[in-house]
């Protein structure tokens, strides 16, 4: 006690005395709280996502060889011009740093039949930033996934280009055998896929939707990571078992469950698009809903529409929902909701 | 005192919350030491929740150390003493952390002060636990803790009488004994767990028969196993519940640590009170038992004063009316990168642009951050991902009710329950976009008020 009693007097950098008016390091006010979790920014959120898709990617580069990399290539690039171009337009300054265009390009782009045409990408990265996310007023105020608008956009825009001439069978890249994917054979044929490839990726379908072992992995990542909401891609493929399990034991068919959890986008879609923050459920209740309802969907267009495969679709219904969603599962707050005053 | 308290499991859990890095390793093994007496002391008159006080001595009275300087005829409130002994200056005034103004009773200290060993000993040593409980009648105990001008010292400074004295409507069966003391940095409570358990015990053991408790429960976070052996070695024999809760933060809110210690919840608006629980920081209980049983009042409190912009951190047994300068200067004065100055915890603290702040009785700490603690990313838009409804430990969404609070919409923010936040600072904490949720919900609160009204 004594030594410490004996060292009352501050060091240089101290502020001198009773003139505590002007301490030697300038003191900034902010409100609380004053310190933050760093490691997790929305730039860290999106190269989450950027670093979960490679195994996509690479299946995709591996099995679609050229076709991938110019799809992939191709939509991403033009995303990121669309979006300097729009925010430019508006004015403000490049929102490139964020990634989120990154993301919109690499899910459009891996979304995409092989063989489509060059301006498929294109005009399909336009119209998602520019209908998808600037109308809108930019990252986070959009209403819809904006890949999913753009691949709406072109997928409506140009018809032939989603058609089975543009879906090119697994290593093969120049003369490729184009046909069916496995999702129209079934509703043309009602052909059922063996499911080893169908796991794996080597079904025809988009670029990045063919591996359901790829979206798996990335998905998991994106999910431990918390950057996607578990719930989310949780409940779509609680509900698509469930549903497709009761299906099978009423009217039994060779598609089974997990063909229909392996074939087309789903797994893509319920990890990689559906997961994306701006236009998901903030509640837990709610992402719950979210994830079901678009597994519902999916089933629904696949075996009621004249579509093979309804993720875009589902995605963006979905979408369309979430604003109810929110509001009708806003949480009660613990302790009950806040008393009327009298 | 053979035995050993039992270490009792958690009785609930709280969803949400955050784990920041605690920090506390700075300032945890330095033991309690007294600030020599400032040569002046500005003692706010209004250190508590309530009405403030008046002086009831004059300018150039001499007063001695523990002598009644200010009170005020009300029920919630709290009278103030001389913190040392000296002259009373002409009232001068002192702006709170909270950038409340009030008018202060400044004293001249005279050279004669009680010895720093004295004054440790008279707060926290010696024999507490060989007094009888059935000496006290609860009013006698209520009485002196109001005569003391003891306050909640954890932060609120509610005055701790009221929350004691007995109301047939609303019965007490619990007394909550807080040392959980989840802000990160802060170590004033533990120091005072682990250096002086006894008196935090008698005063427990007088808060409950003040209030017509049954139970107490001690509940302390996991990460301070010596504060957690201390207390059980000290409530040994007695009927004291030691509660080891997960370190969490807020786990000391009120709310939280009530459901966690008893599985109740405190209802929306409502107080601990209304569950049949009071609860009390561990150096108000320590207060409370040297109020009783020495009839001395709150003149001292343990501050620590800690962060990377202080040379030496130190948990400082200052008297109140010390400025924050004295602190600072016990503690070898600020590093070159301090940056910030934080009263309080840095999760709820207030940042101060002036240290010539006076130690009040909530004063728990002053943390000084650095340039690199504080650097934030400019704001960037809401992505919706939802971290802070995550985090939030009373189930809200705090990006709703601040969205709400920024464009005005009272319809919004009402739906969110905007009234219903606590302001522990979960939400902006985790929010990768840094936006300044807490700050847009608190203006939000004060706005709709302003103009939705009643």
């Amino acid at each position: 006690m004594a030594e410490s009693l004996a060292n009352p007097v501050a060091s240089t950098s101290a502020p001198a005395g009773p003139a505590p008016e002007e301490p030697a390091p300038a003191l900034t006010v902010a409100p609380g709280p004053h310190i933050a979790y760093g490691a997790l920014t929305t730039r860290r959120m999106m190269l989450d996502v950027i670093l979960a898709s490679l195994p996509l990617v690479a299946v995709s580069l591996w099995v679609f060889r050229a076709y991938a990399a110019f799809q992939i290539g191709l939509s991403v690039v033009s995303a990121l011009v669309a979006e300097r171009v729009f925010v430019a337009l508006r004015h403000r300054s490049s929102t490139l740093g964020d990634f989120s265009a990154t993301v919109t390009g690499l899910i459009l782009g891996l979304s995409i039949p092989p063989a489509a045409p060059w301006y498929v990408s294109v005009v399909g990265a336009f119209a998602g930033i520019g209908f998808g996310k600037i109308v809108f007023g930019g990252l986070g105020q959009n209403i819809f996934n904006p890949a999913m608008v753009g691949r709406a956009f072109v997928m409506i825009a140009f018809p032939a280009a989603f058609g089975v001439a543009t879906y090119v069978a697994p290593g093969l890249s120049a003369d490729a055998a184009t046909g069916a994917t496995p999702l129209t054979a079934l509703k043309m044929s009602g052909e059922t896929p063996p499911l080893i490839p169908l796991f794996l990726g080597l079904a025809k379908g988009s670029v990045g939707e063919t591996s359901a072992l790829a979206a798996l992995i990335g998905g998991l990542y994106l999910c431990i990571r918390g950057t996607a909401a578990w719930r989310i891609p949780t409940a779509a493929v609680i509900a698509m078992s469930l549903l497709t399990g009761a299906a099978s034991l009423i009217h039994p068919s060779p598609w089974t469950v997990a063909h229909h959890l392996c074939a087309g986008a789903f797994l893509f879609g319920a990890f990689f698009i559906l997961t994306d923050p701006v236009s998901s459920p903030l509640t837990a209740r709610g992402q719950w809903i979210f994830g079901a309802g678009y597994a519902v969907l999916v089933l629904m267009m696949r075996v009621l529409s004249g579509y093979p495969e309804g993720v875009m679709f589902s995605v963006l219904l979905m979408n369309a929902v979430t604003p109810l969603i929110n509001r009708w599962t806003v949480p009660v707050p613990v302790g009950g909701p806040v008393p009327e005053r009298k | 005192m053979s035995a050993v308290a039992p270490l009792a499991p958690p009785a609930g859990r709280f969803s949400g919350g955050v784990h920041p890095s605690d920090r506390k390793e700075l300032s945890r093994h330095m033991p309690i030491e007294v600030l020599p007496t400032p040569p002046e002391l500005n003692i706010p008159l209004l250190q508590h929740t309530g009405a403030p006080c008046k002086p009831v001595v004059a300018p150039r009275a001499e007063v001695v150390l523990g002598q009644l300087i200010a009170d005020i005829d009300a029920f919630i409130s709290a009278p103030i003493h001389a913190s040392a002994a000296g002259v009373v200056q002409r009232e001068g005034v002192a702006t709170l952390p909270n950038a409340r103004h009030v008018k202060t009773i400044p004293i001249k200290t005279s050279s004669k002060q009680i010895p720093a060993e004295e004054l440790l000993l008279d707060m926290f040593g010696g024999a507490w636990l060989d007094r009888k409980l059935e000496e006290v009648t609860p009013e006698e105990i209520v009485r002196a803790v109001r005569a003391a001008g003891i306050v909640g010292q954890g932060g609120a400074a509610f005055p701790t009488h009221v929350k004691l004295a007995q109301n047939p409507k609303k019965p007490v069966d619990t007394i909550l004994v807080n040392g959980c003391e989840c802000e990160p940095y802060l170590t004033a409570d533990y120091r005072v767990m682990v250096e002086a358990p006894a008196p935090v015990i008698a005063g427990a053991r007088l808060a409950a028969r003040a209030a017509g408790a049954s139970k107490i429960i001690v509940a302390i976070e996991d990460n301070k196993p010596e504060a957690i052996q201390a207390l059980r070695d000290t409530a040994g024999g007695t009927d004291i519940i030691v509660m080891a809760v997960p370190t969490r933060y807020p786990m000391g809110g009120e709310k939280q640590t009530v459901r966690v210690t008893t599985g109740r919840t405190i209802p929306t608006g409502g107080l601990p009170l209304d569950v049949g629980v009071v609860v009390i920081n561990v150096e108000t209980a320590a207060a409370i038992a040297r109020a009783v049983w020495r009839g001395k009042p709150l003149t001292h409190r343990v501050v620590t004063v800690t962060g990377e912009g202080v040379a030496q951190p130190r948990n400082i047994l200052a008297p109140i009316g010390a400025s924050y300068n004295d602190l600072l200067q016990f503690c070898g004065g600020l590093k070159p990168e301090a940056a910030r100055a934080v009263a309080g915890g840095p999760m709820m603290g207030f940042a101060i642009g002036t240290l010539d702040v006076p130690v009040t009785k909530g004063t728990s700490g002053l943390v000084v951050l650095t340039a690199e603690d504080v650097a934030r990313a400019a704001e960037t838009p809401c992505v919706r991902c939802g971290r802070c409804v995550e985090a939030c430990p009373l189930d809200l969404m705090p990006t709703r009710i601040a969205m709400a609070a920024r464009h005005k919409d009272w319809v919004l923010a009402k739906r969110h329950h905007l009234m219903a936040c606590m302001e522990c600072g979960c939400c902006a904490y985790v929010c990768p976009a840094g936006i300044p949720l807490v700050q847009l919900i608190r203006m939000g609160k004060v706005q709709m008020m302003k103009e939705v009204g009643k």
